[in-house]
């Protein structure tokens, strides 16, 4: 097991270098400059701004120099806020997403593996069918339409939590609801049908021969079935988390690391873009490695070699 | 939708082993779907939206004598009535017409763009699967690493910098969009290729092309329709985020997207420009997810516990 997650720690190096490459190129060579947007800046002001963050060097030079500052863990500063190094950007909002994220996650977990345990038990009851098409609703309800309502009845009708802004655990709720549902609903689906799956297995019946009390047979032995899709989903369930935490940060006014990266690409700040694309791409590697490793550890059938 | 011959091929491949003999694996399918209420009523749903909204705006100028971009500042922002069954917008123009356009926008672009990533993941996975080999090890490296990046943060990059265009947004939606496909395409054709059929074929010399594309491809159809249903929603979906943070369609043309964010602005006052578009939007998606549910368990009968 150590040498597997070894291995795989090892092959995230190339596919960051790849990464790297493919987001310098795309960034640089795009038509446009972090300068074209300013007021009117007379050519001197310009050649000397493009001077000051190297612009005016070749761009293999320009890479081999960025590839060696972000070696030593330094993301550059920001062209649209010069007062300010991408890393202290990103220090500043990228907890806040995480947490929006990691809030949304669990919520998605909680509700999705419940209801997706009912529709597998109760298969084919009206807990079922209920079950499934409020699924199937929450897949169909965008967060953009989600949030929004979410803020007109609970905050602005009911007073019951602030409608925007970012402080304590009350600001967080609405905003991890509305980023979560979709994939609560989602969840929901996939535990459903991985129980199913597994529910005429010998195991499951030798568990119920044996005497198991049905209880234990869902939750050690069919509930495991149930959960290696939902394991396998959790990759690029989280890679969306991110992207769809730029609007929910938007229309709960969050001051997380989202709208940057609009406006940024907007600015052509190119090393903000990079730096963002950089920390949500690592994270998401080893996000998956680590889902990679529990689907193991779920499924003895599975061999990590 | 096939020749007679594609169809005898059908009954050869494993998805079709359940067949009783003499219906084709579509003609079954069919028969399932029309017996799925919820599924009928979600095409007659969808087929309503799009005519509405390829004939709507057209009749609602004929009767009413505006269009999308009609305004009328004097008479503002007004709740339905019967000249503006959807009411009106912050500048007097009709909702109901920008509502009907959106949804041409999204219904489009949707389709486009899933179509698009049908053909690439199809294609890919068909040629990477049957090529075998150092060739699919490589091809299905290079769809790992692209699965695990934020892709939405690629066509953000893409859009911002390409300048935004409609082309552009179905373009790149489709261009990312086709991992699943090829993954499912893979999975198909790594079980059909060593099929008898296709010994056949290779015995009386098909090229690898022929093969590809005239036996392969036509027997994995039924998982890419499937995979289909499910990519077009994800698009409209993605569509109208992008259009949300203002990267879509621009302005005076509407999109759902932009008339979401709009409403969201104003839903206090106006609660009706937040109520009609994102209640058509989620109206669309809710259609064509149970009907993709529908067509899955219809092609996929074994799915049906």
């Amino acid at each position: 097991m150590r040498g597997y997650i070894l291995r795989r720690l090892l092959e995230l190096v190339p596919t960051m270098m790849v990464i790297v490459v493919a987001s310098f190129a795309l960034v640089r060579l795009a038509p446009g400059s972090p300068f074209a947007s300013e007021k009117q800046i007379s050519p001197q002001v310009r050649a000397a701004l493009e001077a000051k963050y190297g612009f005016d060097k070749p761009l293999a030079e320009q890479f081999v120099r960025y590839l060696g500052r972000i070696m030593q863990g330094d993301l550059g500063p920001s062209t649209k806020y010069p007062q300010r190094s991408v890393n202290e950007i990103i220090a500043d909002g990228f907890p806040v997403t995480l947490t929006l994220g990691a809030v949304a996650l669990v919520w998605a977990l909680l509700i999705g593996i419940t209801a997706g345990i009912i529709g597998a038990v109760r298969q084919n009851t009206v807990w079922d069918h209920a079950a499934m098409a409020a699924a199937l609703i929450g897949i169909s309800i965008p967060s953009f339409v989600l949030g929004p309502v979410l803020v007109l009845v609970v905050s602005l009708r009911w007073h019951l939590l602030p409608p925007a802004g970012w402080g304590d655990w009350r600001h967080v709720i609405l905003p991890g609801l509305t980023l979560g549902t979709i994939y609560a609903a989602s969840i929901a689906r996939l535990t459903r049908g991985g129980m199913l799956e597994v529910v005429r297995s010998d195991f499951i019946r030798t568990a119920r021969a044996k005497g198991l009390p049905e209880r234990l047979v869902i939750w050690r032995h069919m509930l495991k079935g149930g959960l290696l899709p939902v394991v396998s989903y959790l990759g690029p369930a989280i890679a969306s988390i991110l992207t769809g935490s730029i609007v929910v940060e938007k229309i709960f006014n969050i001051p997380g690391i989202g709208p940057y990266f609009v406006d940024a690409a907007f600015n052509r700040d190119y090393f903000l873009v990079m730096g963002i694309v950089l920390i949500d791409a690592a994270l998401l590697l080893v996000m998956n490695l680590v889902v990679d490793v529990v689907y193991t550890l779920l499924d003895p059938r599975i061999e990590y070699s | 939708m096939t020749t007679r011959d594609e169809s005898r091929q059908a009954v050869a491949s494993p998805a079709a082993t359940e067949l009783v003999v003499g219906s084709s694996l579509w003609q079954d399918a069919w028969k399932r779907l029309r017996k799925n209420h919820v599924a009928v009523a979600s095409g007659w749903v969808l087929v309503f939206l799009a005519a509405a909204c390829i004939i709507g705006p057209s009749m609602v100028a004929a009767t009413w004598g505006y269009d999308y971009e009609t305004q009328d500042l004097a008479y503002g922002p007004r709740p339905p009535s019967w000249e503006h069954p959807f009411g009106t917008d912050f500048f007097g123009r009709d909702l109901l017409t920008r509502v009907l356009y959106g949804c041409r926008v999204s219904l489009s672009v949707g389709f486009l763009a899933a179509i698009l990533a049908a053909t690439i993941g199809t294609v890919y996975g068909a040629v990477s699967s049957y090529a075998g080999g150092m060739i699919d090890s490589v091809m299905m490296r290079v769809v790992d690493i692209l699965y695990a990046l934020p892709y939405m943060f690629l066509v953000i990059i893409l859009v911002t910098i390409a300048g935004k265009s409609l082309l552009l947004v179905f373009t790149a939606l489709g261009a990312v969009g086709w991992l699943l496909t090829a993954r499912v395409v893979r999975g198909q054709v790594m079980s059909l290729k060593s099929q008898d059929f296709i010994l056949a074929a290779q015995s009386l010399g098909t090229r690898p092309g022929g093969i590809v594309f005239r036996h392969l491809i036509p027997n994995a159809l039924g998982p890419v329709i499937v995979t289909f249903t499910l990519t077009v929603p994800a698009m409209i979906l993605q569509e109208a985020f992008l259009s949300f943070l203002g990267l879509g369609v621009q302005a005076p043309r509407p999109s759902l997207g932009a008339l979401i964010n709009d409403g969201a602005h104003q839903m206090l006052v106006f609660w009706w420009t937040l109520l009609f578009p994102g209640g058509v939007m989620a109206l669309m998606l809710m259609a064509l997810n149970f009907l993709g549910d529908g067509v899955r368990d219809a092609l996929d009968p074994r799915m049906n516990h």
